[in-house]
């Protein structure tokens, strides 16, 4: 009995040691006396534009806040986050940051006092981003007009908070490292990858999260449900949801510039990410993320299965309501109108089998981004207020079987679970 | 335009033209998204709740969408909806709303007490010197049609709407550009205040062709960010 004891104290004490070391171990030294805040205009406007790249604003701007000064509440499974201040004020924001403190901060997920950063800021994206670009959105960082804004205290949960937490994730979960080039590939797509997984952080969206809130493999682009947003992110590497390995460059280009294309357009979070972010980037930056995700290795759609027999009284209910409802718009043969309203029949965003979205979209409506290529979309109007979790299902099943479409139904269960969260 | 014509063509060939729906390129076609609650071209909603936009000044309307997207209001649907527009096309869509000339529906028969209904007016038209209440009229107008470019008209509102708008002033859910005078004149209106002045203001009737007024006869007591100010993103 003494024995186990011995071993299981001495076992406590090593894991203990692992924690501290890891925590500590990996922690570069840093130059931590801040530079002169002398930048040349061309590395602040480079900043800017990769801040832009990043969407830095989407996270560390709250709703009417002032630019940067964080105080957005990021809702995670584990409790909220909230963004810091990157204004140059020195007390509350980074005014007292070096430039070496700024890209471990990147690059390592560490404060300034070395501190480990929840990972809802996507440290394990931008530990690729090189120190030039760090420098560079550092040096526009400090730009930016002070503003003396205290950061709001965090409210995630015990033991997700503490620091021996996230050191044990980190150990399993992140490597620091920057973007390595792959000699056998273009320089389009290497610079595709370099944005796409360093300060895009697409995968933070199109890649499952683990119970952990980990994305297991971060660059498969599988797909996944946003945590708490109840979005699915639909696969970047499958033909069944928004690959574009069969589009034509041209179109991945407009839809990310724009929003909208001949194959497809954008709604939900990524109308925000397109609006707020992609519109902005240049156009070889959008060429060469094409080029990289029209490369991704494909996963093979599963073998579509006959849907399951609706219903009658279902299918009838759904016909019913399409007519009242949606047809003036979407046609009845679930065409839409070119330009102005998608077609139902044959969208991938209809047929594929996560039908989040699709609930989404019916009970809260919504616009395509009012980006400068699109500047006056057209609008779905929301029926969460005229419409039963039954009747949204059954429209919804009606869309999903009807003009050649064969996707699974959409139960109410399936509405009333989106209704009930947060889709308010 | 160019993506509409192989669609007609092709209704044409299958013979269902007949049921091809009518789709214009108009502000209108592009704010259903609007009018399933606000009603067509924004006339109300029939529910009782939601606000008429038709006529109301464009000022007014352009910052109401701002403050939903910015959090100064707070609707979740409206939020939503607003999240990936331009600054640009929420005017666009504010002006849009603005033009729109409709008659208006009938006033609500009185439902509260004589007495109740006579303070309620004696607030909107008077105020309350006593207790530094001034009189709605002295902002939104001697006809309570609105002034022109940023103030709302009061009547023709829904009384549920127009009784949980100042209910939000008082309570800071609902906020306008500082110096926020709405805010304060709420503060200093009690519950009763506002179920007074609610059933007053919703038993008027606005005569034929009422539109907001140019200007006002005089510059008001108070100091109004949101009436005084252009309207547009001001300084968080």
């Amino acid at each position: 009995m003494k024995r186990l004891l011995i071993v299981l104290a001495i076992a406590v004490l090593a894991v203990a040691a692992l924690v501290v070391f890891l925590s500590l171990g990996d922690q570069e030294r840093i130059q931590d006396v801040p530079d002169q805040p002398v930048a040349s205009a061309q590395l602040v406007a480079r900043g800017a534009y990769l801040a832009r790249v990043g969407n830095c604003m989407g996270c560390h701007t709250a709703r009417g806040g002032a630019a940067y000064a964080g105080g957005r509440a990021i809702e995670t499974p584990f409790g909220s986050v909230y963004s810091s201040n990157l204004t140059p004020d020195a007390g509350t924001g980074i005014g007292d940051w070096s430039a070496d403190a700024f890209w471990r901060a990147l690059h390592n997920g560490r404060s300034r006092n070395g501190r480990l950063l929840y990972p809802a800021f996507p440290y394990p994206n931008y530990t690729m981003v090189t120190r030039a670009d760090s420098d560079a959105l550092h040096a526009f960082l400090l730009s930016q007009p002070k503003v003396r804004q205290a950061n709001k205290e965090h409210g995630v949960r015990w033991p997700f908070s503490s620091q021996p937490a996230l050191a044990v994730w980190r150990a399993l979960y992140f490597r620091p490292g920057p973007y390595q080039q792959d000699p056998r590939q273009s320089a389009d797509w290497n610079r595709g990858a370099y944005l796409v997984n360093g300060l895009g952080h697409c995968s933070a969206c199109h890649t499952q999260r683990n119970a952990l809130g980990a994305n297991a493999d971060m660059m498969d682009l599988s797909g996944g449900l946003i945590p708490m947003q109840n979005w699915y992110a639909p696969a970047l590497n499958s033909p069944a949801e928004a690959g574009v390995a069969a589009w034509p460059l041209e179109q991945v280009v407009r839809v990310l510039q724009t929003g909208v294309s001949l194959r497809g357009s954008v709604l939900g979070p990524m109308a925000q990410v397109v609006l707020d972010s992609t519109q902005h980037w240049n156009q070889d930056d959008l060429r060469a993320v094409g080029v990289y995700l029209k490369a991704l290795p494909q996963s093979t759609p599963p073998q579509p299965q006959a849907p399951a027999q609706v219903n009658t009284v279902v299918a009838a209910h759904g016909a019913k309501l399409y007519e009242q409802h949606c047809v003036q718009c979407h046609g009845d043969q679930g065409q839409g109108i070119a330009g102005a309203y998608p077609s139902l029949a044959g969208n991938r965003a209809v047929l594929m089998e996560a039908s989040a979205n699709l609930v989404q979209i019916v009970l809260n409506g919504g616009f395509a981004p009012a980006t400068a290529g699109n500047p006056r979309p057209y609008g779905m109007p929301p029926y969460v207020l005229l419409l039963s979790d039954a009747d949204v299902a059954a429209v919804l099943t009606h869309i999903r079987t009807s003009w050649g479409n064969r996707a699974p139904l959409v139960s109410e269960l399936d509405v009333s679970r989106q209704r009930s969260s947060g889709s308010q | 335009m160019r993506g509409i014509f192989p669609a007609l063509l092709l209704a044409a060939a299958t013979g269902t033209f007949a049921a091809v729906p009518v789709f214009e390129d108009s502000m209108a076609q592009r704010t259903l998204a609007c009018s399933a609650c606000h009603g067509k071209e924004g006339r109300a909603g029939p529910d009782g709740f939601y606000p008429r936009l038709a006529g109301k000044p464009a000022g007014y309307l352009y910052n109401q969408l701002l403050n939903f997207r910015d959090g100064r209001r707070h609707y979740g649907l409206m939020t939503r909806l607003m999240d990936p527009l331009s600054d640009a096309y929420l005017l666009e869509i504010a002006q849009y709303f603005a033009s729109v000339d409709l008659p208006y529906g009938l006033p609500r028969a009185p439902t509260a007490d004589p007495a109740m209904l006579q303070q309620g007016q004696l607030l909107a038209t008077r105020g309350d010197a006593r207790r530094n209440i001034p009189a709605c009229a002295q902002c939104h107008g001697e006809a309570l049609t609105g002034v022109q470019p940023n103030t709302p008209g009061l009547v023709g509102l829904p009384h549920d709407y127009l009784s949980s708008q100042l209910g939000a002033w008082r309570t800071g859910q609902r906020r306008a550009h500082a110096p926020d005078c709405m805010a304060d004149v709420a503060k200093r209106l009690t519950l009763e205040d506002i179920t007074a002045v609610t059933s007053w203001l919703t038993t008027q009737v606005p005569a034929a062709g009422s539109k907001p007024a140019a200007s006002l006869p005089r510059p008001p007591d108070i100091a109004c960010g949101s009436a005084s100010l252009p309207a547009g993103r001001q300084a968080p």
